[in-house]
């Protein structure tokens, strides 16, 4: 178990910069995401923290101690990757034990770890099979019990639940979970899926083209996203943006958006120019009246909720409503919105206004 | 779907291609088996025209082969009479066993040139081939294609040159010397191969062991090796039949106690003339080896030799 801390974490390839200068901490025993697009290097900073790819510049602390330059072999980590990885010459007990095995530990204790360890992931049915033949959840729980087997300060898991079939995924992601809490180590977990990133982590940070965008609980980043970005990865459908130009003075609690006020979080600083109003779909409602009108062009039907599609003065808006209200694709209604949910982004550089909301999370500014 | 897919032959084409590939085979196998039979055949029966498909076999070109022979007055003969199967062959031709022939220590001397030229190819080989795969080198491709290109021209054509040099320096005629030239030759080939195939191994697999605490040398030993087992097999015996079938620079740089088969073989003479039971012995008896190589690693080659397409 052990905290990890990443400072100015850089990777350069040749000209591409992947990481372009990281700091966040995970702390200990933590369920830590690094959610992000594909591309933008999620897998390239897990690698760096494994020791399986030499930084460019910037520093890796693992429990309290630089390893940086450290090989892979001696940082005491476990690593699941994407395809798993499974040693396919040998069988499940082999594959198991290998990592004990590079310990020098007796033959018998080997034995022993790994029928505890096939116990906790009901793998004993599987151990002298070769791992060519294995579904590919029990692949998972293999590679799953290489990693534990020998107790590492910490996991690192990348896209692990990327090759399973979705049915599979949903179990499997709550085994992980179930896992974790149980033995309480450290856990770095890579997905580009941000549903996963909500329900598992901790913590997330969201990457894009090698920068953190934001780093916080699943909760401060779907209420108070940092970035443009943030708030249009994070949540289905994402947050919408109404973009005006205009002005907010410093404690304002209202913008002016197309001759219509509605309500911010109080403003903790003043700005002048194009801006984006952001409200997530939840918090959009529909009003009979109203002088803010939007004419309805597309509904689809969740059960309890439904998303409507409004076409507006500022641009198209989703808006998710009780399934029991009715409406027609074609039908103008009018517009109003959860004032203190909403976060405001200067449309230039994409990030968030401060306010009263989201002050405290925000980490530039 | 209808009953005749593309991927699911019929009856009918199964049965057409089973047909070719058996006339293919016997096309193949006959001068195999031409070769095999004349080693059981007299001198006379060797050359009688038309062939003779049944025949009296004899161990006759075995025994000529194995030894050395000379030729006797009768009453030596009826005072020496044969103790053994072999001499009683001679003796009915009025000959006595002088001694072995050359024979054996010119097939030992395959064995040695051929297996040691081909361990150190595959060995080097496969160093080269995972250092390209997986580590940065300068100039990669550069170096890549200047290994080929040593290979664009027949080697023979260098002959001259390696002569002179083998000479000066004292390699001449002796075991290391041929080991060395063979995996000159062989090494360019095997380097790409063995490329080939490491290229597919996935690198999370080391990565893996590397995590699991292993040094990178473990890893490969343990990891890599295990899995570019079917390269290496096809690799090996691509080595072994160049060097083991070499005669060009045999003939040229051996003569004596590093003397391989193929120049030896072509030199057997017989009492009036070329001794082709005995030729076609030692060309059966040549025949083994490889035979048997191939045998051993065949479980290997059929992935191999298709060069990984038939993968999974
Ligand atoms: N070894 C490499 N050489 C060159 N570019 C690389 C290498 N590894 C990754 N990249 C590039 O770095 C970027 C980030 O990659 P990666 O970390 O794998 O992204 P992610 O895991 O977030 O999808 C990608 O554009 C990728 O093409
Ligand atoms: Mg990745």
């Amino acid at each position: 178990m052990a905290e990890i801390s990443i400072r100015n974490l850089r990777k350069e390839f040749g000209a591409f910069t992947a990481v372009q200068g990281s700091t966040f901490t995970i702390a200990d025993g933590e369920f830590f995401m690094l959610l992000g697009p594909s591309g933008c290097g999620k897998t390239t900073t897990l690698r760096m923290i494994a020791g399986l790819e030499l930084p460019t510049s910037g520093e890796i602390w693992i429990d309290g101690e630089e390893v940086g330059r450290k090989p892979a072999s001696q940082r005491d980590i476990a690593f699941v990757f994407q395809m798993f990885a499974l040693y396919p010459h040998m069988n499940v007990r082999r594959n198991i034990s290998y990592p004990l095995v590079s310990q020098g530990m007796p033959r018998a204790r080997v034995r022993e770890k790994v029928d505890e360890v096939a116990r906790i992931l009901g793998l004993e049915h599987l151990l002298d099979r070769p791992v060519g033949g294995l579904s590919g959840g029990d692949r998972q729980r293999v590679a799953l019990g290489r990693a534990i087997v020998r107790n590492p300060k910490c996991f690192l898991m990348d896209e692990p639940l990327g090759a399973l079939d979705a049915e599979f995924r949903e179990r499997m992601a709550e085994e992980l979970r179930a896992l974790h809490d149980r033995m309480g180590a450290t856990t770095v977990y890579v997905t580009h899926d941000q549903l996963e990133a909500m329900q598992m982590g901790d913590k997330i940070v969201v990457m894009n083209h090698g920068v953190v965008e934001q780093f916080g609980t699943p909760q401060d980043i779907y209420d108070k996203p940092a970035t443009l970005f943030v708030a249009e990865f994070i949540g289905s459908p994402p947050m919408n943006f109404l973009r005006f130009h205009g002005h907010v003075e410093r404690g304002a609690t209202s913008v002016a958006l197309h001759r219509q006020r509605f309500g911010i979080p109080a403003s903790r600083e003043p700005f002048e120019g194009d801006l984006v109003y952001g409200v997530r779909p939840e918090h959009v409602r529909l009003t009979d009246g109203g002088e803010y009108r939007g004419g309805i062009v597309a509904t689809e039907y969740l059960g309890t909720t439904q998303i409507v599609t409004l076409e507006t003065a500022n641009g198209e808006l989703k808006a998710r409503i009780p399934a029991d209200r009715i409406a027609r694709v074609g039908e103008s209604v009018g517009l109003d919105f959860n004032g203190h949910t909403v976060t405001l982004f200067d449309a230039q550089s994409g990030r968030a206004i401060r306010s009263e909301l989201n002050e405290g999370v925000l980490s530039h500014g | 779907m209808s009953a005749h897919s593309i991927t699911e032959p019929s009856n009918g084409q199964k049965w057409l291609a089973g047909v070719l590939v058996a006339a293919y085979a016997i096309i193949t196998i006959l001068p195999l088996l031409w070769i095999i039979a004349t080693g059981f055949k007299s001198s006379p029966d060797a050359i009688a025209y038309p062939p003779k498909v049944l025949f009296q076999p004899t161990l006759e070109g075995y025994v000529n082969l194995f030894t050395t022979q000379t030729r006797q007055s009768a009453e030596f003969l009826a005072e020496n009479p044969p103790t053994t199967w072999y001499e009683e062959i001679v003796h009915d031709k009025g000959m006595v066993i002088a001694g072995p022939s050359r024979f054996g220590e010119r097939f030992m001397n395959s064995v040695i040139i051929g297996f040691g030229a081909t361990f150190l190819s595959v060995v080097l080989g496969t160093l080269a081939a995972y250092a390209f795969s997986r580590y940065r080198v300068p100039l990669k491709d550069d170096l890549l294609f200047f290994i080929l290109s040593t290979r664009m021209m027949p080697p023979i054509a260098v002959a001259i040159p390696i002569f002179l040099m083998f000479r000066n320096i004292g390699l001449s005629d002796t075991h290391a010397g041929m080991i060395l030239l063979y995996t000159a030759v062989n090494l360019s080939l095997a380097v790409w191969l063995l490329k080939g195939f490491i290229d597919e191994i996935p690198r999370e697999y080391e990565e893996a062991a590397l995590i699991d605490g292993y040094t990178r040398f473990q890893a490969f030993v343990k990891v890599v090796l295990p899995q570019a087992t079917t390269g290496i097999a096809a690799t090996a015996i691509f080595c072994l039949i160049f060097s083991w079938n070499e005669y060009a620079f045999a003939v040229l740089l051996t003569s004596g106690t590093a003397q391989t088969a193929p120049p030896f073989i072509p030199t057997i003479i017989g009492v009036g003339g070329q001794d082709w039971p005995a030729v076609a012995a030692g060309a059966t008896i040549f025949l083994v080896p490889v035979m048997v190589f191939t045998i051993l690693l065949r479980k290997h080659l059929l992935r191999g030799i298709t060069f990984g397409a038939v993968r999974k």
